[in-house]
């Protein structure tokens, strides 16, 4: 059991002051707008809860999340799987395991926007390795910027490219984890393979499991640098996701009171899935 | 070779191709890359690199990237280790409620902080500094370091600490003496996961700079949209920005899988 010691609070004072700046103070500024209404030469006055009623309302603000629910629910279905397949079949030990952890590393190390930079190369119709593959020699029909089902595509593809080293190297280090006892034991009695994995890896990689996918769903949810340098939300709105919306509203028209509204509601939004996944997660644990 | 090694093979040559590619035409000429498609670089030329390398505006990028980068990682590693010590060895009031407080930042979307955050840094008047994206880089990296650091912190045996303290350490004195050097692990795979966040994060260093902090990649978007699109320079430019990760990486290779495991990350 952990002592009783209140001095624990002057051991996180750094931390709580340092996180407290960053996060208090702009949170108000946001409740502090999004709760006015301005005619410009910085004349606020109060205007209630309306410009939440006014965004939860907008057919705009339903379709942004819409598609970021979509894109998440993308993004789980596929990386989740594919990392614990790629994590299974990795070697445990000698000389290509850190070769493989370095290399599937490398993808999260790039800056966001080289990331879109990358793969906007990457795909151009004519000169891009992958489009030029599509369009010339298998002969499909592909420009990201003329259709929304391939823009859609490759930024699923460009995320899965992204992080699912993440989830890999999560699940990974739950795998090594399991004694090699467990593994002789599960032999003796003649397991199959799904049942080794059913009753020994998938419950030892259930707590990275957890974090890997609270993980991913957060950041895919929040997603803003990597589609919007690689589509700019486009073609028409096809991609825009609800971060890039939001950008636009806050930073290109400058709508502080929407955006702020907006922003307050997204964050909610975050909040209470991210509570949720952790609780159900978790909830046999408890028990 | 055993049959499944082939998925970890694909997967790999899955992650490679997009790089390989960036890699092929930052060392191509403009004219070959606009004149059509090629697989290899026909006529090297090293042209890209050496404008990044001669113009201030590029390579003061990478400078300052590294700088902000660096104040970052030491701020939120050095202030996470006494807090995670607290988490894993103490009860006090409201520990729970404030270990989830932590993480709820890692949960808020950038944009949303984009414009309070100009309006805060520009107040106290660190707008255009590198200490200004170090702060609000902590954000998300404080909270990341605790959570990782408390996870090794909790797989040291208490029995450490109070053996210690009856063999007659202060406290300091057995802090940096003896529990630094047993999770020192640990503080690799924290310090590496502030870097790489820090590292790839945009909007708040893009937000909060103007000239004399701007980051690498914002250059790179500005050269992208006003020099008429230079795919080569792009290129080059992204080409440079995977290196300091790589070095990186290379450091804590023996850790990221053990650091893991041991943690309860």
């Amino acid at each position: 059991m952990r002592k009783v010691n209140q001095k624990g609070w002057l051991f996180v004072l750094p931390v709580v002051v340092l996180v407290a700046f960053n996060a208090l103070i702009p949170m108000m500024t946001v409740v502090n707008y999004s709760v006015q209404e301005t005619f410009g030469d910085n004349v606020f006055f109060w205007h209630g809860l309306g410009w939440f009623e006014d965004i939860l309302k907008s057919d705009r603000f339903q379709a942004a999340l819409g598609r970021q629910a979509f894109f998440t629910f993308l993004i789980l279905i596929i990386e989740v799987p594919l990392g614990v397949i790629i994590a299974l079949s990795m070697p445990r030990k000698g000389f290509w395991v850190p070769v493989c952890l370095v290399t599937m590393a490398l993808p999260m190390l790039i800056p966001w926007n080289v990331v879109g930079a990358m793969w906007n190369i990457f795909t151009l119709p004519d000169i891009g390795l992958l489009g030029y593959f599509l369009n010339h020699v298998l002969g499909i029909s592909y420009d990201m910027t003329q259709n929304p089902t391939a823009a859609w595509i490759t930024v699923i593809t460009m995320d899965v490219w992204h992080w699912t080293s993440l989830v890999v190297l999560l699940c990974y280090a739950g795998l090594v984890s399991i004694p090699d006892a467990y593994y002789q034991a599960a032999k003796i009695d003649g397991a199959s393979n799904w049942s080794v994995f059913r009753y020994i890896q998938l419950p030892k990689m259930k707590q990275v499991l957890t974090i890997a996918v609270l993980l991913r769903f957060m950041d895919s949810f929040n997603v803003y640098t990597e589609p919007f340098v690689l589509t700019g939300g486009g073609p028409g709105n096809s991609t825009t996701l609800l971060s890039i919306d939001l950008v636009k509203i806050a930073l290109g028209q400058f709508d502080l009171g929407p955006a702020a509204a907006m922003s307050l509601i997204y964050f909610a939004i975050t909040l209470f899935a991210s509570w949720l996944f952790y609780t159900l997660m978790t909830r046999n644990d408890v028990k | 070779m055993r049959k499944r090694s082939i998925i970890p093979i694909l997967y790999i040559a899955f992650l490679m191709l997009p790089i390989y590619w960036l890699v092929a035409m930052s060392f191509k000429t403009t004219q070959e890359i606009l004149g059509g498609f090629s697989l290899f670089p026909q006529t090297w030329t090293l042209a890209s690199y050496r404008t990044i390398f001669t113009d201030p505006t590029w390579y003061w990028g990478y400078i300052n990237s590294i700088a902000y980068v660096t104040i970052n990682t030491v701020i939120s590693v050095t202030v996470a280790l006494p807090a995670a010590y607290a988490f894993s060895r103490y009860r006090f009031l409201g520990d729970k409620q404030l270990f989830f407080w932590l993480l709820t930042n890692r949960m808020a979307p950038a944009a949303v902080f984009a414009l309070p955050f100009f309006q805060l840094y520009s107040a106290v008047g660190l707008f255009d500094t590198y200490w200004a994206v170090a702060l609000a880089h902590c954000l998300f990296n404080i909270p990341l370091a605790v959570w990782i650091l408390e996870g090794f912190m909790g797989g040291v045996p208490k029995e450490l600490d109070e053996t210690a303290f009856v063999d007659g350490y202060s406290f300091p004195r057995f802090f940096l003496k003896i529990f630094l050097p047993t999770i020192k692990a640990g503080v690799g795979v924290a310090a590496f996961f502030c870097f790489m966040f820090s590292w790839v994060e945009l909007l708040l260093a893009k937000t909060l700079t103007a000239v004399y902090a701007k980051p690498i990649a914002a250059t790179m978007t500005k050269t992208a949209s006003s020099a008429g699109y230079e795919l080569g320079l792009l290129a080059a430019a992204g080409t440079l920005t995977i290196i300091p990760g790589a070095i990186v990486i290379w450091f804590v290779r023996n850790y990221i899988a053990k650091g893991f495991a041991l943690g309860r990350v």
